[in-house]
């Protein structure tokens, strides 16, 4: 207990979450007039105020939890066969949806931080993979499986040229990846704006920018019905596995960390710091474009402007969340996509917009980035161990 | 000392303090701990008017802690400081400086770009018109030229900073401080930078400023110095005074004083036996980050079973020929070869391949990850190889049982060695990077300042090593600003000065001869001095 009660990472993570909560509450009181307005006359019966202010917060959170977890009483419909077991499951189906992409990106952006990279670009090298993979999903028309592999191939190349632009100028030019790939950003959406609106790749009979569908054996295989899960969570378990190894256990994760941690040292150690720059950009792009692709493949099926969705930046968010560790990543990017699951039953059991979702998990990753804050409201042991402010600081 | 006349604006309050009486410190019981490390353990020293009181310890011994204590930078956990005989409290440099007492870093807070005057004036400038007015610059330089008179310091108020000698920084560092009217003057590691004819001067400043009543704290590991200016010493081992000394005790006394057990200061070693040439440097020519020429011609010749020391002040050109040499700059012109190989245009990694230990001078900057443990440091140039992997992978049981064999090997003291190599002492971190480079078999072992902030006791260790190599047939490159430790090692001496070797001397030559060398001068072009 006194252990858990110094300021480790795992502390600091958990009550971070705590105090968004908090002040979510706050915020879903403050934006509810009808409660607002028993608290004008709080001092003549302060337990309307209070209680109306818990029933609206708890049956917020309620929602919240079921639509990211799964609701007690459909299991219950389901035991007594008044329901589907998909059904039961949806809530869990969508969460693992909606993370899918995000543990890719979030993985783009950990492995580049890694090597001492800010790659904001992973946004970008999204978008090209969504480009390459639905290109390739409905242009070649090869058999089934193999349709898929070419499709996901494509994604992940896709990206990775978007990660190995900026890698290659920084080696060779000094140019900051920060700068680059933010430039590579915008390059990438405005192309995807227009290329869905080009003959051949927009869909026939269609006047709005939606591109033509990816073949049926090119997407990622999924129950159907109302679980909209696919195999992209299964293909993201197991690239975060990779990434661990890569890191942790590959000669190139010895010298991504080394370049990261201290690249006069790596070059001094003969390691190349511009060969591990390039390299890492492309995998770190590469990542991200397999991000891109899942969506495509697994979620949207066609290519849309907006089809990439924020994923790139919520990688960024979600990198942060799990610092940079590769299962880190993993469980911030299942977090994120239940606060998304969950968000889209609250709005629309409780009333309460998509939006706080969205301010929840600023308020998570922002007390994450200041743990002096959450240190000093809890009065928390100081420690050694929260490595990410100064990553941050650094970066 | 006539009164007491403040040169710059102070915080209100002080402006009127007067003390005729040269100032008496106390240190009483001071304790400091950072989380479970007693840095501190309950010290007491006592500093006399116009004494120079020497603190010596080795590296991590909670020296400077005691001194950042002392001016303001940390606040005690426990005890007391005493200013003539009455309790202060320093919550900053500020309160320090206001009860005389005066700080010389050993790295100077200097800002290269301004003239001495602006530097000395930075944070005590003098201002008219309000908070919001403009400089008096006249009235600075005038006070710099009024101090470094008043004290014998000659400086040049309008010169930049960083066109001066190191030793010219340090005297401007050391007028900043007596500008502030301090009575306490503490020298954090003073000598490190300095050449022996700079350092002598150095000496010469204190005892004039001990005869105009000033004390001085002076921190140091080196003995000699110590000896030399030193009225009384005060030993610190592990936070702890361990005990304290007069000048005439003797050095070996002190370095186990300081150490904790018997030190043997000499490297012992038998004559060399140079065998064939292994490295020959000819006509080489390189650059620095600015592009200014570092090393201007240089021909030097390394041979298997000996070691070659290169002497010289800092930023003569060392640092830069031996990154030539490691493929870590661009050579301009000239040749480097290993035996038979041309190793001019190699990749750092090829040449480290081929036969060749480096321990770089920064070793926090260069040679270690001190995010990593003492495990991966170990191979941290070696990863991709066999034994402890390959292209592809790293073996983690190879690597784990290579770091135990060498951490016993070398007697690396660390918790175990998965821990981080930034949790080490320094002296520990050095022998993880000559663990590393000596754990293969070399024909080339070259060794930039290879015991710069190492404590004594690993020196000792260190020095063994490096003769230890060279009696294994490497041919040996030491580069050193510390003359005794070139003079210790080699067994034929390089006088580097601006990019050229001087002379090759032998170790037996005269330390006076090597020492103007070192400062220009030869003996056919006295011209060469200053």
């Amino acid at each position: 207990m006194k252990r858990f009660w110094s300021a480790n990472n795992f502390t600091l993570t958990a009550l971070s979450m705590i105090m968004a909560v908090v002040i979510g509450a706050v915020l879903i009181i403050i934006s509810d007039s009808t409660v607002l307005a028993k608290f004008a006359y709080f001092t003549a019966r302060p337990s309307d105020a209070v209680s109306a202010s818990w029933l609206l917060v708890s049956t917020a959170y309620a929602d919240l939890l079921k639509g990211a977890i799964g609701d007690p009483a459909v299991f219950s419909a389901w035991f007594s066969g008044e329901a589907t077991w998909q059904q039961a499951f949806a809530p869990i189906s969508e969460t693992l949806t909606y993370a899918a992409p995000l543990v890719f990106t979030g993985l783009s952006v950990a492995l580049a931080f890694r090597g001492g990279l800010f790659n904001i670009g992973a946004q970008g090298q999204a978008v090209l993979g969504c480009i390459a993979a639905g290109i390739a999903g409905f242009t070649f028309g090869l058999p089934i499986v193999l349709n898929l592999i070419v499709a996901v191939v494509a994604g992940v190349l896709g990206g990775a040229l978007w990660g190995f632009i900026p890698g290659l100028l920084k080696a060779r030019t000094g140019a900051h990846e920060v700068i680059t790939t933010i430039m590579l950003n915008y390059t990438a959406g405005l192309f995807l704006a227009w290329l869905v609106i080009q003959q051949g790749i927009q869909a026939p009979g269609r006047s709005d920018a939606i591109s033509k569908a990816v073949a049926e054996s090119a997407q990622l295989p999924s129950p159907g019905g109302v679980l909209r899960v696919h195999l992209g969570i299964v293909l993201a378990v197991l690239t975060t596995a990779g990434v661990a190894w890569l890191l942790n256990k590959s000669a190139f994760g010895f010298e991504i960390r080394a370049v990261g941690a201290n690249p006069h040292a790596a070059k001094t150690a003969g390691i190349s710091v511009a060969k591990t720059y390039v390299l890492l950009m492309a995998v770190a792009g590469g990542l991200a474009g397999f991000g891109g692709a899942t969506q495509v493949l697994g979620t949207a099926h066609a290519l849309t402007p907006s089809v990439a969705g924020n994923i790139g930046f919520d990688g960024l968010l979600v990198a942060l969340l799990g610092r940079n560790r590769p299962w880190g990543t993993l469980f911030a990017a299942l977090l994120f996509g239940a606060l998304r699951a969950g968000g889209n039953r609250m709005q629309s059991f409780s009333g309460i917009s998509l939006e706080l979702v969205t301010v929840l998990q600023a308020l998570i990753v922002l007390f994450i980035a200041a743990p002096a804050l959450v240190k000093a409201i809890f009065r928390l042991r100081a420690s050694r161990a929260t490595g990410l402010g100064a990553s941050l600081a650094k970066g | 000392m006539t009164e007491r006349r403040l040169a710059f604006h102070h915080p209100p309050g002080s402006v009127t303090e007067t003390r005729e009486i040269p100032l008496k410190l106390e240190l009483r019981g001071i304790t400091k701990r950072f989380g479970d490390l007693v840095a501190n353990d309950h010290i007491d020293i006592t500093v006399e008017p116009g004494e120079v009181h020497a603190l010596l310890g080795e590296n991590g011994a909670g020296k400077s802690t005691l001194m950042n204590q002392l001016y303001g930078l940390l606040q005690p956990d426990e005890g007391q400081i005493v200013v003539d005989d009455e309790p202060r409290v320093f919550k900053s440099p500020r309160d320090a400086i206001a009860a005389g007492i005066g700080m010389v870093h050993q790295h100077f807070m200097l800002v290269p770009v301004f003239t001495v005057a602006e530097n000395i004036a930075l944070g005590a400038e003098e201002v008219r018109g309000g908070p919001l007015g403009w400089l008096d610059r006249r009235r600075s330089r005038r006070d710099v030229i009024e101090t470094s008179e008043r004290y014998g310091l000659p400086v040049d108020p309008d010169a930049l900073i960083e066109d001066l000698p190191v030793g010219a920084q340090q005297r401007v560092e050391i007028v900043k401080a007596l500008t502030r009217e301090v009575d306490l003057l503490i020298l954090d590691e003073p000598t490190a930078v300095l050449t022996p004819q700079e350092t002598e001067e150095l000496l010469t400043v204190m005892r004039s400023l001990t005869a105009m009543g000033k004390s001085i704290v002076f921190i140091t590991h080196k003995l000699k110095e110590v000896k030399a200016i030193a009225d009384r010493i005060t030993v610190i081992r592990r936070g702890q005074v361990v005990g304290t000394a007069s000048p005439d005790t003797s050095e070996e006394e002190l370095a186990a004083l300081m150490v904790g057990r018997a030190v043997n200061l000499e490297v012992e070693k038998s004559p060399a036996e140079p065998g064939d040439s292994i490295l020959k440097i000819s006509g080489l020519v390189v650059d620095d980050d600015r592009g200014v020429r570092a090393v201007d011609g240089v021909d030097l010749e390394v041979r298997a079973g000996e070691v070659l020391g290169i002497a010289g002040v800092q930023g003569n050109g060392q640092t830069e020929l031996v990154e030539a040499v490691m493929g870590l700059r661009d050579v301009r012109a000239g040749a480097i070869h290993l035996e038979n190989e041309d190793l001019v245009g190699r990749s750092t990694k090829r040449i480290l391949r081929s036969g060749v230990g480096y321990v770089p001078e920064d070793r926090s900057h260069d040679g270690v990850v001190k995010e990593f443990s003492v495990e991966e440091n170990l191979i941290l140039d070696m990863y991709d190889r066999a034994p402890f992997g390959n292209a592809f992978r790293i073996d983690g049981g190879a690597v784990a049982s290579n770091a135990r064999h060498r951490v016993e090997q070398f007697d690396i003291r660390c918790q175990s060695p998965a821990s981080l190599v930034g949790a080490l002492s320094g002296g520990n971190q050095q022998k993880v990077v000559v663990a590393r480079e000596m754990s293969r078999p070399l024909r080339l072992f070259i060794a930039s300042q290879p015991t710069r902030g190492v404590d004594v006791g690993s020196i000792e260790f260190i020095h063994s090593r490096i003769i230890h190599e060279r009696d294994q047939g490497t041919a040996v490159l030491v580069v050193s600003s510390e003359l005794d430790e070139v003079v210790g090692l080699a067994d034929r001496i390089a006088v580097m000065y601006r990019g050229r070797i001087l002379a090759i001397v032998s170790p037996d030559t005269p330390r006076e001869e090597i020492g103007l060398l070192m400062a220009g001068i030869t003996g056919d072009t006295p011209e060469g001095a200053k």
